[in-house]
Parts: C-alpha cells; sequence; structure tokens
C-alpha cells in the first residue's frame, strides 16, 4: 500500500484530496459522506462579509419600507427580537461540521471591509475551524486603480488576518496578475500558510434575446488544470507556502499531475457536483492503483518531481515551450 | 412619579395596555382592526418569541375570522376556564355584541380591551371617539374609562382585579390614537404589582365556575316566558355591588401603587359653581384648563368618570361639590334623534334622582347641559373647554350644544376664543414636518424616548399621518418639560419646528404653528447662503415677523453619503438634539448675498436651547447611538455602521442661515386646486388640501355622505422626484405601461394628425401601429404632477436600445425640469378625443390602452399591485359599473377624502362606487344586482304595457337587445334615449315611472371588489352565499395574501412560510384555495390570474367574467407593500410566482361544459422554477430564515410541497374528459 498522506497547512493529511469550497459543503451530512468517501479534508463555502451586508439591508429597508407613513398600517411586519444575520449560521456550520467529522474543516471567507475580513476571520477561528482560505475574489474594473495598489491590498489583507488569527492561513486568488511568481512571493513573505490556484470566477454572460448580462457558472473541466499546473510548477520550491491546486482536478491523472507539478493538495468540487460525492472513492482507489503500477511508495516521492526546478528542461515553462506549442501546430497543417 | 422604583418607560396606549393584558390571561383571540391592532400584533409576537405571562405560561394567542369569531372563541375559552380576552374597536366591537350579551348574562370575568373609535355611519372614520363604546351599553358589561396612557396601563390591571372579584365582564376603552397611538413617558406595573392585585383565589373561583365533564351542569338553556324575565332580575346584586368592588380594587392599587383613582374623580375648586363631567383623553386637556382657570381664580371644577357602568348614583353625587350650579355633560358620540347622549341622559337620571330621594347635597337643582365634542379625533382643546365654561355662565346658556366646530345649520355650536391657550411655558413644543418613507416618525419616538428616559422630564409623542399611502406626510408633535402633560391635543404653538422635506414648503405653511423666536430646522439641498432665495414669500414673512432662527443641514447628502440612501432619521435628529441642547456650535455663513443680514434681529439666546443644563448633546447623542445599536443591531451591523457614521457626520452639516431683512421672493405657495375646478371643489376639497377641514362649517358639507365623482383630478401632488418620459422612437406601443400604471398616469391616444396643430412645442408623437387607425398619430402621455415615481411601467416595458439596452421606450427623468412643460402636454393630451370604443379589439393589450380610465390619481402606494386591476375594470366597463367595495386598501384609496378616484367620462358616465362594511361586501353588491335586475324587469313590464304609445318598434329592440358587445349597449343607450324622449311628452302616470327605471334597460356590470381579508376570512360567509345565489354578479378579489391595510395581518390566503403579523413565526398552514372551492359549486366563473404573467390572460378573465350571466369570482394576484421588495419588480415577481407554480394561472367556465368541454382550462405551464427562487425575492418570507431557519427550511418543503400536489390536482381536473368530468366530479 502506497503512503498517501501528505501535509497541508500544517495538518496531516491522509492523503492529497482536498473538497474545494462549494455548495455541497453546505450540508454537514454530505460532509460527513465526504470523509466517508475519503476526503483528507474539507473547504467550507465561502462566508461572504457581502453578502451579509446585503441580507441586513434588505431586512432593513424592507421592515421599514412603508412604515410609519400611514395611520392604519404603521409597520408591515413584525419585527422580531432578533435575527440570525451574517456569520452566526455559517459559525454554527462550522461547529456541527466538526463535531460530525475527524477531517480537518477549513473555513472559507471572503470579505469586503477590512474590519469585516478580521472581524469574521476571528469568528471562524474561534468557531473551531483548523484553517482558513481567504477567497480574495476581487476585479479591480476601476481604471486609475494600478497593479502595485492591487498587490499591496493582497498583502496587506493577508498581513492583517495573519496578525489577528493563529490557525493556519491560505490565499486563494485568481490568476489575472501581471508578475504572478512575484506576487505569489509577496504574500508568501506576507505570512500566507499556502496558496490555492486558482479561483474560478463567475463569467457574465449574455442574452442577446433581452439584451441582458446574465451571470452564469460552468463547472470546471480537466483542461483548466493546465494552467494551475503551470504555475505550481513554476512555484514550487521557490517559496516557502504550501501549494494547492483547485479548478480542473477531475481524474486520477489530473491528481497525479497537481502533485507531480508541486502541490501539497488537489482540491475537487465540480468532479463531485457532476458524480456525486462517492466519486471520491473511484479516484482515490485509482490514485493507489495508478502509484502501485508505478511503483511510487509514497505521495511525497512525486511531489515536485515535474516542477521547473527539477524536470530536465525548465524552458518548457517558458517561451520555448510556447515556441514549440506553435510549430507543432504547424507539423499537423494539412497539407 | 420620581419616588418610585418601578421602571419609567417610553410607550404608547396600545403597548401599555397589551403588555398587562398579555401578563394576566392564557387566550387571546384577536382580530387586526384600526386603531386596536397594535395590541393583538403585541401579543402575537410576544407569544411567538415565548414570553410567559404572569403564571408562567405563553398565553395561545389566536388570530379569528373576524371579531365575532373573536368574541365567540373568548366566550368558549371563557366558559372552557381560561383567563380570556380580546382587543378591538369600532365595528369590530359592534361584532362582538351578541357573544357580550351572553358573556355578561352568565356573569363571565373577562376584560376586552377598546380602543374607542368612530363607526361608520355617512362615512367611515379610523379615528377616536365613544360611539362604538356607546352601543355596548346594553350588554352588561362593565365600561371603564382611561384617559392617558398611564391610566391605560392602570385600568388594564384594575379592570382585571375587579372582573375577577365582581364577576361582570369589563369592557376597558382608552381613545383611538389619542392614547392608544400617544407616546408618552409612564411608570410601569410590575409583575408584583400585577400578583399583589390579582387574586389567585379568585382565578381558581372563575377556573371552577367553568364547564366540566367531572362536574358537568348545563348553561345557555332556552327560556319560556315563565322563567326569563325573573332569571334576568337575578343578577341585580352583582351589579349592585360591582362599583363598589371597583373602587375598593382602586384603593387597593393605590396602596399597591401609589396613583389613587375614584369611579368619579374631581378636580377643581371645593366651591366650584360650573363643573365638566366627561370621559376619555378629552379629561385630560380639561384638567389642564381647570388648573388654568383655578390659578385665575375661577371657580370651576372637573369630573371624569372612570366607571361608567354600572353607574353608581352615590358615588357621582358625592364627587359633585355641593355648590354646584351648572353641570356641563360631555359626549364623545352622538346619538342621532335622541334626547341626548348617553352620559348626558345618565347624569340628568342620577340627579333627578339623587335629589328626589334627597340625597343631593345640592341646594338647587343644578342646571345640567349636555353637549358634543370631539367627533372621529376632532381636536378637543382649551379653549374649548373655556369656551364651554364661558358658556355655563351665561343665564340661559345652550343646551345640546357642540364644540369644535362651526355649525351654520342648526346651530348647535358654541363660539370660544381659539388663541386662549394653557400651553406650559416651560414645556418644549416641537412640530416636525416629514415624508413617510423619510423616518421621521421613528426618529421622533426614539427622541422622545430618549428625553423620557434620560432626563426627569416628562416627555409625549403624538403623530398625525397622512390619509394617502404614497408620497405621504407626517406630522411629529412632541412635548416634554419638566411638569406633568395632560395636553391631549395638537401642538398650536410649536418653540421648534423642523421641515425635513423642503417639497412642503410649497405645499404648506409649515411656519404657521411658530411661535416668535422659534427655531426652525430646514433639510435643504440648498446652503445657508441660498436657501433664502428658494423660500416662498409666506415662509420668509413667517421668518422674519416671527424672528425665526432658521438652520439648514443637506441631509439628502449626508444620508447619501452615509449610504442610508433616502433615511434621513438618524440626521435630523442628530440637528435637532444640537439645537435643543444649546450646544451647537455655529458655523456661520461667511458671505452672504443679502448683505448685512443677522443670524438674529434682538435676543441671541431665545427659543431653543430647551434642555440646556437638562441632557447634554454628548449624552443625547450617546443615547442615539445606544438606541441605534438596539434597534438596527439585530438587523446587521453593516447598518448600525452607517447610522452612526451618519450621526457623526449630521452636526458638520447644520449651518445657521443668516436672515436678510426683508421679503424678497417672488413666488408663494401653491394654490391647492386650480380656480377652473368645480364649485364644490373649489369650496370644499381645496380647504381639506390645504389642512383647513376644521374651519369649514356643517353647511359646507353633504348630509348623506354623497361626494362628487373625479376629485383626484384637481389635486396636483407632486411627489415623484423622476417621472417617466416616453422616447417615442423606440416604443412599440404594446400598452404594457399603460396597463400596469398604478395610478393611470401613463395614458395613450390615436388620433387624427391635424390635431396637433394646437400642440405644445414639447409634445410627442408618432405614427399609429395600428391597421385600423393607418395614417393616425399615437401618443403616450404622463401626468407628470400625478405621477408616484413606481417605476413599475420601466420595468415592464419590453422596447430596449439596441445600442444602449439600459435606455429603454420609458426611463424616469427627474420630474422637476419636466413639470411645466409636461402639465402642457398632459392638458392638450386630455384635450384629444378617445378612441372609438366600438373599433378597437377589447381582448388585447394593445387596444385596451386606448379605453379612458375611470380610475385615477388614487392614494394607494407607489406601485401598488391591486389597482392596475380596478383601472383596467373602469376602462372595459366603467362607464355602467357598479362598485360594491369591501372595507380595505381599496376602499381607502378608492374612497377616502379629501379626493377620490373614480371619475367619469365626457358622457358623465363612471362608475359608481359604494363601500359599506369590511364584512357583508358580497351581500351589499348583490343587493346592487337585485334591484337593478327587478328596475329592469319593472321596466320591461312598463315597455310592453305602454308599447302602444311608445311604438311596437322601439319597445322590442328595447326587449331584444343583444348588449354582449359595445357597440349592443351603445344601440341600446341610444334606443333609451329616444325611449325617455317619447316618455317625456306621454302624459300616462306609467311614463313617469318608466322614466324613472328606463336606464336599467342598458346592461349594467356589479362588481363585488375587495381584499383577502374579507374574501378568504371576515367576508367568506356572504361571498361563499353570493357565489351559490347564481346571480350574475362579478367578484374580483385582490389578493395581497394579508390585511394590507391596517399593516400585513394573516388572512386564510397568506401562503405558507410567510412572515405576517399574527403569523410572527410563519405561517405553518398553506393558502386557502379559494379558487378550488368556488369552482366546486359548478355554476360560478372562476379565475386566477396574475396580471405580470400573462397580462392578455387577466383581460380576458375579465372579459369572460362579465359576460357570464351567473356569478363570477377573479382573483388576481396583488403584489404589495406587505410582501417586502421593490415594487418597481412587481410584475416579474407576479411571472415568477407563476412560472414556479405557486400561482397557477386557471380558468373555469360552466358554459365550457354545454358546449361538451371540460370546463377547467389551466392557462399557465407546469412549474419550471424552483418555489425558493420566488419566494425568497420577499421579505416576508426570508425574514423567517432570519429568524428561525429552521422553521424556515421545513415550511419551505411544505410549500414546495403544496405546489405540487396542487399543480397535480389541476392538472388532473384539466385533463378529464368531460364525461369523467361528470362522473368524477359530479357535476350533471
Amino acid at each position: 500500500m502506497p503512503d498517501l498522506t501528505t501535509t497541508y497547512l500544517g495538518l496531516t493529511l491522509r492523503n492529497p484530496l482536498v473538497i474545494s469550497s462549494c455548495p455541497l459543503c453546505e450540508s454537514v451530512d454530505n460532509i460527513r459522506r465526504m470523509e466517508e468517501a475519503g476526503a483528507a479534508a474539507v473547504v467550507l463555502h465561502s462566508l461572504f462579509e457581502e453578502q451579509i451586508n446585503i441580507e441586513s439591508e434588505l431586512l432593513d429597508r424592507y421592515l421599514s419600507h412603508g412604515a410609519e407613513c400611514y395611520a392604519e398600517a404603521l409597520s408591515y411586519f413584525p419585527d422580531m427580537a432578533s435575527y440570525k444575520l451574517g456569520p452566526e449560521e455559517y459559525l454554527e456550520h462550522i461547529r456541527r461540521a466538526k463535531a460530525a467529522v475527524g477531517i480537518p474543516i477549513i473555513g472559507s471567507l471572503n470579505g469586503v471591509t477590512p474590519s469585516g475580513w478580521i472581524r469574521y476571520a476571528k469568528a471562524i477561528e474561534e468557531a473551531g475551524a483548523d484553517a482558513l482560505e481567504l477567497n480574495i475574489y476581487y476585479i479591480p474594473t476601476d481604471p486609475n486603480l494600478t497593479s502595485v495598489e492591487v498587490e499591496r491590498r493582497y498583502v496587506e489583507l493577508v498581513r492583517a488576518v495573519k496578525a489577528s488569527v493563529t490557525i493556519p492561513v491560505a490565499v486563494k486568488l485568481g490568476h489575472s496578475f501581471t508578475a504572478f511568481a512575484n506576487v505569489a512571493r509577496q504574500l508568501d513573505e506576507a505570512g500566507a500558510d499556502a496558496l490555492v490556484l486558482f479561483n474560478r470566477f463567475y463569467q457574465p454572460d449574455f442574452d442577446v434575446e433581452r439584451l441582458e448580462v446574465v451571470p452564469t457558472l460552468t463547472l470546471s473541466r480537466s483542461y483548466e488544470l493546465l494552467l494551475r499546473l503551470h504555475w505550481v510548477a513554476i512555484l514550487y520550491g521557490r517559496i516557502r507556502a504550501d501549494l494547492a491546486v483547485t479548478g480542473g482536478v477531475h481524474t486520477v491523472y489530473d491528481v497525479v499531475k497537481a502533485i507531480m507539478a508541486g502541490a501539497n493538495v488537489a482540491m475537487m468540487a465540480s468532479a463531485l457536483l457532476k458524480y456525486g460525492i462517492g466519486y471520491l472513492r473511484t479516484v482515490l482507489a485509482d490514485l493507489r492503483q495508478w502509484m502501485e503500477e508505478h511503483e511510487y511508495a509514497s505521495l511525497r516521492q512525486m511531489r515536485g518531481s515535474l516542477s521547473q526546478q527539477r524536470v530536465a528542461e525548465p524552458a518548457a515553462f517558458e517561451r520555448a515551450n510556447y515556441l514549440r506549442v506553435l510549430s507543432s501546430y504547424a507539423w499537423r497543417l494539412p497539407e | 412619579m420620581r419616588d418610585s422604583t418601578r421602571p419609567r418607560v417610553t410607550l404608547d396606549g396600545n403597548e401599555a395596555v397589551a403588555s398587562i393584558a398579555y401578563q394576566l390571561n392564557e387566550v387571546i383571540a384577536i382580530y387586526p382592526i384600526t386603531p386596536s391592532s397594535p395590541m393583538g400584533e403585541l401579543a402575537d409576537q410576544w407569544a411567538a418569541e415565548g414570553r410567559p405571562n404572569l403564571w408562567g405560561t405563553v398565553p395561545t394567542v389566536i388570530e379569528m375570522q373576524s371579531e365575532g369569531g373573536a368574541a365567540g372563541a373568548i366566550h368558549g375559552a371563557l366558559q372552557a376556564g381560561a383567563l380570556a380576552t380580546t382587543f378591538t374597536s369600532s365595528q369590530g366591537l359592534l361584532l362582538m355584541i351578541p357573544n357580550m350579551y351572553k358573556i355578561a348574562g352568565e356573569l363571565t370575568a373577562t376584560v376586552f380591551h377598546v380602543a374607542a373609535r368612530s363607526l361608520a355611519t355617512h362615512a367611515l372614520s379610523i379615528f377616536g371617539d365613544h360611539s362604538d363604546v356607546m352601543a355596548t351599553r346594553a350588554t352588561g358589561f362593565a365600561l371603564l374609562a382611561s384617559g392617558s396612557v398611564q391610566e391605560a396601563m392602570d385600568m388594564a390591571l384594575i379592570a382585571q382585579a375587579a372582573t375577577l372579584e365582581s364577576r361582570i365582564p369589563f369592557l376597558h376603552f382608552f381613545d383611538g390614537f389619542r392614547t392608544s397611538h400617544e407616546v408618552m413617558k409612564v411608570e410601569m406595573l410590575t409583575p408584583d404589582d400585577l400578583r399583589a392585585m390579582v387574586d389567585d383565589e379568585l382565578v381558581r373561583a372563575h377556573r371552577e365556575r367553568a364547564l366540566s365533564p367531572d362536574r358537568p351542569f348545563i348553561r345557555g338553556t332556552a327560556q319560556n316566558p315563565d322563567v326569563y324575565f325573573q332569571s334576568r332580575e337575578a343578577a341585580n346584586p352583582f351589579y349592585r355591588a360591582c362599583p363598589t368592588i371597583v373602587q375598593n380594587v382602586m384603593e387597593k392599587f393605590a396602596r399597591v401603587v401609589g396613583r389613587h383613582y375614584h369611579l368619579f374623580d374631581y378636580v377643581g375648586a371645593p366651591d366650584a359653581d360650573r363643573v365638566l363631567v366627561l370621559m376619555g383623553s378629552g379629561a385630560e386637556a380639561a384638567h389642564e384648563t381647570v388648573e388654568h382657570l383655578l390659578a385665575r381664580g375661577e371657580a370651576v371644577g372637573l369630573l371624569k368618570v372612570r366607571l361608567y357602568r354600572p353607574f353608581s348614583v352615590a358615588h357621582f353625587i358625592a364627587a359633585l361639590p355641593r355648590t354646584v350650579r351648572v353641570l356641563a355633560v360631555l359626549d364623545r358620540t352622538k346619538e342621532p334623534g335622541s334626547l341626548g347622549e348617553p352620559l348626558y341622559l345618565d347624569v340628568v337620571a342620577a340627579v333627578h334622582e339623587a335629589m328626589a330621594e334627597g340625597t343631593a347635597p345640592f341646594a338647587t337643582l343644578p342646571r345640567i347641559l349636555g353637549g358634543r365634542y370631539g367627533l372621529a379625533s376632532k381636536e378637543f382643546t382649551p379653549a374649548m373647554v373655556k369656551g364651554i365654561f364661558d358658556e355655563m355662565k351665561k343665564a340661559h346658556p345652550k343646551n345640546h350644544f357642540t364644540i369644535g366646530i362651526h355649525d351654520d345649520v342648526t346651530h348647535t355650536s358654541l363660539d370660544y376664543d381659539p388663541t386662549f391657550s394653557t400651553e406650559d411655558p416651560q414645556t418644549v413644543r416641537a412640530v416636525f414636518y416629514g415624508l413617510g418613507a423619510d423616518g421621521t416618525v421613528s426618529a421622533n419616538r426614539n427622541s422622545i424616548k430618549i428625553i423620557g428616559e434620560h432626563t426627569d422630564y416628562y416627555a409625549q409623542g403624538y403623530f398625525v399621518y397622512d390619509s394617502k399611502k404614497a408620497g405621504s406626510m407626517t406630522i411629529s408633535h412632541l412635548r416634554f418639560g419638566p411638569r406633568p402633560i395632560r395636553s391631549t391635543y395638537l401642538i398650536t404653538r410649536a418653540n421648534f419646528v423642523a421641515c425635513h422635506q423642503f417639497s412642503f414648503l410649497e405645499r404648506i405653511n409649515v411656519l404657521k404653528i411658530a411661535e416668535p423666536g422659534a427655531t426652525f430646522l430646514l433639510n435643504s439641498s440648498y446652503g445657508p447662503e441660498e436657501v433664502w432665495d428658494h423660500l416662498p414669500r409666506t415662509i420668509q414673512r413667517e421668518i422674519l415677523e416671527k424672528d425665526l432662527r432658521v438652520f439648514v443641514i443637506d441631509a439628502y447628502r449626508v444620508a447619501r453619503e452615509a449610504g442610508l440612501g433616502g433615511r434621513i432619521n438618524t440626521i435630523m435628529q442628530a440637528c435637532f438634539f444640537a439645537l435643543i441642547t444649546g450646544e451647537y456650535s455655529s458655523t456661520v455663513a461667511r458671505s452672504s448675498d443679502h448683505g448685512e443680514g443677522s443670524f438674529t434681529r434682538s435676543d441671541r439666546s431665545r427659543g431653543a436651547p430647551a434642555l440646556k443644563g437638562v441632557l447634554s448633546l454628548e449624552r443625547a447623542l450617546a443615547a442615539m447611538r445606544e438606541a441605534i445599536q438596539q434597534t438596527y443591531g439585530k438587523r446587521g451591523s453593516a447598518i448600525v455602521e452607517k447610522n452612526l457614521a451618519a450621526v457623526d457626520r449630521a452636526l458638520e452639516n447644520l449651518h445657521e442661515v443668516r436672515v436678510p431683512e426683508r421679503v424678497t421672493s417672488v413666488f408663494d405657495l401653491r394654490v391647492p386646486v386650480p380656480p377652473e375646478a368645480p364649485e364644490f371643489v373649489r369650496r370644499v376639497t381645496a380647504r381639506l388640501i390645504a389642512g383647513e377641514g376644521d374651519e369649514l362649517p356643517v353647511s359646507a358639507f353633504p348630509p348623506d355622505g354623497t361626494y362628487p365623482s373625479g376629485t383626484t383630478q384637481w389635486e396636483k401632488r407632486n411627489i415623484a422626484t423622476e417621472i417617466p418620459v416616453w422616447d417615442e422612437d423606440l416604443c412599440i406601443q404594446c400598452g404594457k405601461c399603460v396597463l400596469v400604471c398604478p395610478h393611470s398616469v401613463i395614458r395613450a391616444k390615436v388620433y387624427d394628425p391635424a390635431l396637433l396643430a394646437e400642440a405644445p412645442p414639447t409634445f410627442k408623437s408618432a405614427p399609429a401601429r395600428w391597421i385600423e387607425f393607418k395614417g393616425w398619430r399615437y401618443t403616450l402621455q404622463v401626468a407628470p404632477e400625478d405621477c408616484t415615481g413606481c417605476a413599475l411601467c420601466v420595468e415592464v416595458c419590453p422596447a430596449k436600445s439596441k445600442t444602449e439596452p439600459r435606455h429603454k421606450a420609458i426611463n424616469m427623468r427627474p420630474q422637476a425640469p419636466l413639470r411645466e412643460t409636461e402639465r402642457a402636454n398632459w392638458e392638450f393630451f386630455l384635450r384629444l378625443p378617445d378612441a372609438d370604443r366600438e373599433k378597437l379589439h377589447l381582448g388585447q393589450v394593445k387596444d385596451v390602452q386606448l379605453l379612458e380610465p375611470l380610475f385615477e390619481f388614487s392614494g394607494a402606494c407607489a406601485g401598488c399591485g391591486e389597482t392596475p386591476y380596478i383601472k383596467l375594470l373602469t376602462q372595459l366597463f366603467g362607464d355602467r359599473l357598479l362598485i360594491a367595495n369591501a372595507t380595505g386598501c381599496s376602499s381607502i384609496y378608492g374612497g377616502n377624502l379629501p379626493t377620490t378616484p373614480y371619475t367619469f367620462n365626457r358622457e358623465g358616465r363612471g362608475p359608481a362606487w359604494s363601500n359599506s362594511l369590511f364584512e357583508d361586501n358580497a351581500e351589499f353588491g348583490l343587493g346592487m344586482r337585485l334591484a337593478l335586475d327587478q328596475q329592469a324587469a319593472y321596466a320591461r313590464l312598463l315597455l310592453r304595457r305602454l308599447a302602444p304609445e311608445i311604438g311596437e318598434g322601439l319597445v322590442e329592440a328595447l326587449l331584444e337587445a343583444d348588449q354582449s358587445t359595445e357597440e349592443g349597449i351603445a344601440r341600446q343607450r341610444e334606443r333609451v334615449r329616444l325611449l325617455k324622449e317619447r316618455l317625456v311628452t306621454l302624459p300616462h302616470p306609467d311614463a313617469r315611472q318608466l322614466l324613472s327605471v328606463a336606464d336599467a334597460l342598458v346592461r349594467k356590470s356589479v362588481w363585488i371588489i375587495g381584499g383577502d381579508g374579507w374574501a378568504y376570512d371576515i367576508g367568506y360567509g356572504g361571498l361563499d352565499h353570493v357565489l351559490a345565489s347564481g346571480r350574475n354578479v362579478n367578484i374580483l378579489v385582490l389578493d395581497t395574501e394579508v390585511y394590507s391595510n391596517t399593516g400585513g395581518q394573516m388572512s386564510k390566503a397568506t401562503p405558507r412560510g410567510a412572515v405576517a403579523k399574527f403569523a410572527a413565526g410563519g405561517k405553518p398552514t398553506p393558502k386557502k384555495d379559494l379558487a378550488l372551492m368556488a369552482m366546486t359549486y359548478g355554476t360560478a366563473y372562476v379565475a386566477r390570474v396574475a396580471m405580470g404573467a400573462n397580462d392578455t390572460h387577466t383581460v380576458k378573465a375579465f372579459l369572460e367574467a362579465e359576460a357570464y350571466e351567473g356569478p363570477s369570482l377573479i382573483i388576481a394576484y396583488s403584489h404589495c407593500i406587505a410582501h417586502g421588495y421593490d415594487l418597481r419588480f412587481g410584475m416579474e415577481q407576479q411571472k415568477a410566482a407563476v412560472l414556479s407554480g405557486y400561482w397557477p394561472l386557471m380558468r373555469y367556465h360552466p358554459d365550457r361544459l354545454k358546449e361538451g368541454k371540460n370546463p377547467l382550462i389551466l392557462d399557465s405551464k407546469a412549474p419550471s422554477l424552483p418555489l425558493r427562487q420566488y419566494a425568497y425575492n420577499e421579505t416576508r418570507y426570508t425574514m423567517l430564515v432570519h429568524s428561525r431557519p429552521e422553521a424556515a427550511r421545513t415550511l419551505l418543503e411544505l410549500a414546495e410541497k403544496d405546489v405540487r400536489a396542487r399543480w397535480r390536482l389541476y392538472e388532473y381536473l384539466a385533463n378529464l374528459s368531460v364525461e369523467e368530468w361528470m362522473k368524477e366530479a359530479r357535476y350533471a
């Protein structure tokens, strides 16, 4: 039996399969089934500060909407003594998940204000999460905002959260940076315990009949893995923080590739949404089988083996690779 | 007050009473009716929160289908041994009367708490007087009156203690609005007080008298002439004992609590020669006046009646000074045709009896005068009290007088000097003009609370609301000061005036009530330097003549910057405290266009500050912050932070205005109605609009409640900041915006292009897209001054610009720059001819837009979901329409003065509208039908009889007329016109009779309209009966799924899982399927429609219902402010309701069965949208997710099952073959 254990965020995991933040994690029952199916850890769905703010604003607006206008109807709703708005339910979910399973539970947070990030990070820690993933989902649409400023905000955020909690902190981010390797280094220096590559942004689509922009979310596909492999392979060995691949992990080959690129863990979500939680068992069995067939004794053996620092042709990750792909297409041009 | 350790709280009369009643009862049966509803709401909410009563259990609070139902449930609960209560007012109390006789006849202890309100007579009124209570005099209930918030709390307890001991049921009453809604600092009775007053032994005795199979007996027998009379008299000892019991309870209360009450409390000179007798809140104003007059050496007195029934002559006589020479007995009710009002007659009888028996101490028989005051919350002021005392001095004083009005018809009214005032100079009087939506009232409630609870001052708040729901004005009256406040009347001399809406300045003189030297705070987008030039002359003059200090703040900007949108309440409140505490450090306008203006021309320290040395600004702001935390904390930290930021920013933006020396404005207040308005509108309506209704004499009013139609058109309210603007190039002329507009402010016409010759320069038109109107022009016109700015039209518009899709064929733009030009365009548009109805396809929305609406500019909420249906009804059938309207939103926006929206067309025809009551509307409408049918039958009889004289041809045509189409009706009208022409020439007596009923020969359309509270609950019995009657009436249920008009209480139409008042924990049971129930008759046309989901279907259902020669029922999805979302998306939400299967569109047409077809047609598709995606757009559902997430989950799952199950049932029924239908549904 090959040794599948790995470490991530200072936690020892029984294998490299971690459940990525997704709607399945909203149910403790699902989390229990994930553990049973072999998941090594679960990243919960995100707590969105913005969502909390919107909900409370809507509640406030409509509880007072039309009130005190007309003598017969001075209000339209009973105003209860308390509301469960915001983090309470999420925090309760962490507590219940922790009580239900033995595998690590990683909280996920998406804030909007500096005070919100810190307040909710602390709350997640206090609720018993083993670690925290900062889900930085930010689209800099302001043309006056420079890349330097954007990067500074990321770094300051990580520094501030790290200063306020003691549990390990992972940073999940997108790849739209001019100098991603430098961003990664800065975050590493700011104290990030892991980088999770990459966030998949909800892409707006167009309804051309109604002339409207509509939000869409498609499940990831395996081909999306390549971008992640690329950057994990480049970063591996160059930064202190752990690395996680998320987005496009669907088969055992994707897992193996992620580890070989240098990831500590491979995160899955779309595949489970598509095939069900039980699909984890298949991937895990396949991983074991693949390692046995290829005579890997442990995951450690394969980790980072195809990273830029360890491959025979480091240039393959740089421009040379681009040229070679282009020419490979040229070879296939029809006569 | 200050010596006691009891908590001092600031609350209103309803809460004061409910808090006691809740603690002292086990079963509470409720039904909403203004102004008592908040008592039931509080009880329901406390029960939902698990608050225990005095004995540790949570009372069962149950909403019933009517007040009659509530009284029945209470009767039952009492008979089964529970302590039980209910709360009600007005007609609700009348519905309880039958059970009240029973409860009293059985000597059963209970207390009903009544916020006393006038009764519907010539008109409904929600305001306070004693008409309802007086109607219960004969029931055998004891009647106990309170005059203030503190008294209401105290008497609630005293009544409970007394009923248990006396076994006489009590009706405890206090004045609607004046006491029920007045916010007052009071001393809270503690549970220990309650325990000390309520004897558990008596509670057990009450239980032991209950029905029980363990010790069975029978109660409620039927009796014969031999015994009924004696049995009735057998209860006498209980009534004789009752007054003494009540007085003893009052003595005990004095020992426990310290406040000493008597059955009759006398205030005044021990040797008074003139004494007033009255009860309720008016006694407080009288008390204040008597004290004032005493100080001036006048020998006057006041007797406050507390226990009115059973009336104790002994206690009454003993309470009067022996010196009394004239008694004036004031009744807050009217009994037309009586010798006098009830209290007066009782006093006459009491004095007479005492004199006759020699028990009276008076030297001579006092003269006793009776008078009426304060009907429907008409102001009752010290000036009026003084007027009465002055009258009493006269050698021949007027009897059966009225006070507070000018009766120039029967000359009952007394003159008085309105300038007489007893206002305490040490009491601060602050008046605030606000917009309903801006939070002014809630801020002022909070200010009163802060002053009441953070200082030793007494404090009082009273709030006056608008009769319109959209863009409504609120006026807050706040008093506070070191001395007790008994001023149960509005402030007329304010030393602080705030106007929170700049636009009010052009409508009313907000400074009329300002005292000289007062402080004026104005929310203005104009800064301290430019604001002066934007004030109307009247306002400038008031400022100069009264030497007011003027301050401005741009509260909307501050609110916007703080992310608060239009909620300026905390900002204005902070400014109020800054000015009233005297800690505002003025940031003077450095330069001024007005040269050497000054802040004040006289004493710089006059007027406010009033709290100097009593409450520091710092402490006030800290209390505000605390209150913000308390109010908003539970709604989320983001809200708290924004409000706190607003408080911080407010003071930096408050500026004093340098007031110039002279009036400079060239404009003044707008006239309330234009000079071309009809005479009645100019003479009467205009005064009501201007807020001067109190000054109109009796002769100004119709004596029978009949008012002219079509008066909203004269009241230009200009409440929208943005109005829709038409883009004629993009418009596809679909008519959807016209159909949806809740206030009938968007209209369309097609007309001959030649008519454009005289059009104003900015008048728009486009080629008409109708084959029938080829070559004509089309115009979509907005009434700029009547629009409420709801934007439903923009959301429903399907036409978007190809290059910039956010630009539609109709778009919201600021109103102010458009007002003048669009007013001219609107006036021109109205003069254009309407399309020929006979040319139009009434089943098409595109054509319906061209029909003139005969319902316009109502006072409904902006974005109302009901009014589009009513407007459609008037477009389709308005010129031959009779409407019976159940009490509720539709009767209020349909018939609340000053102006009413039902109007008439060029021929003078339009809807005939009336409101009877809440519970009887179906019957009311049926009665209309019966009358019309009877008249038509009589007309036919006379036609046949007079055929030789009239002419056989015309008679036959009249009798055989096909009136199924617009054309047919037009022809018949023409025939009736001819008939009338001939009839006037005929000498035959039958001719005159026929003339009076000839109009009945034209098809009339009777519509019975009301909300779900009426149709599903209180009026269901009648509705069911009318559906079964087979008569040709049409019933339109405007289903908002909640009692909208009284503030969102649950009805049986409320869906499962929605939160409503009386369903604070989410409604656990599914919505009643009224359509399915009506279908089971098999003889009624039934449709369920949602205009936003399928407007053509709606129009079709209206046409089919009207055409069907039997009863029809249309249940119309009406989005409502009580659903809790932005109503501009109302139509989208209706669509979602249908897509989710929550609101399946259907029609059941009995005639189809005759045609061999299944009568049920499902007009919408199987559910395709998850229910949550519909429901969770609305606060009524999401607030349960926030308050009880587990329950929300469970109820949503059940609601999803409801949707599936109902869809399957409908689908099954709709797919049956006719044979199966006959068999399965058992219809022959």
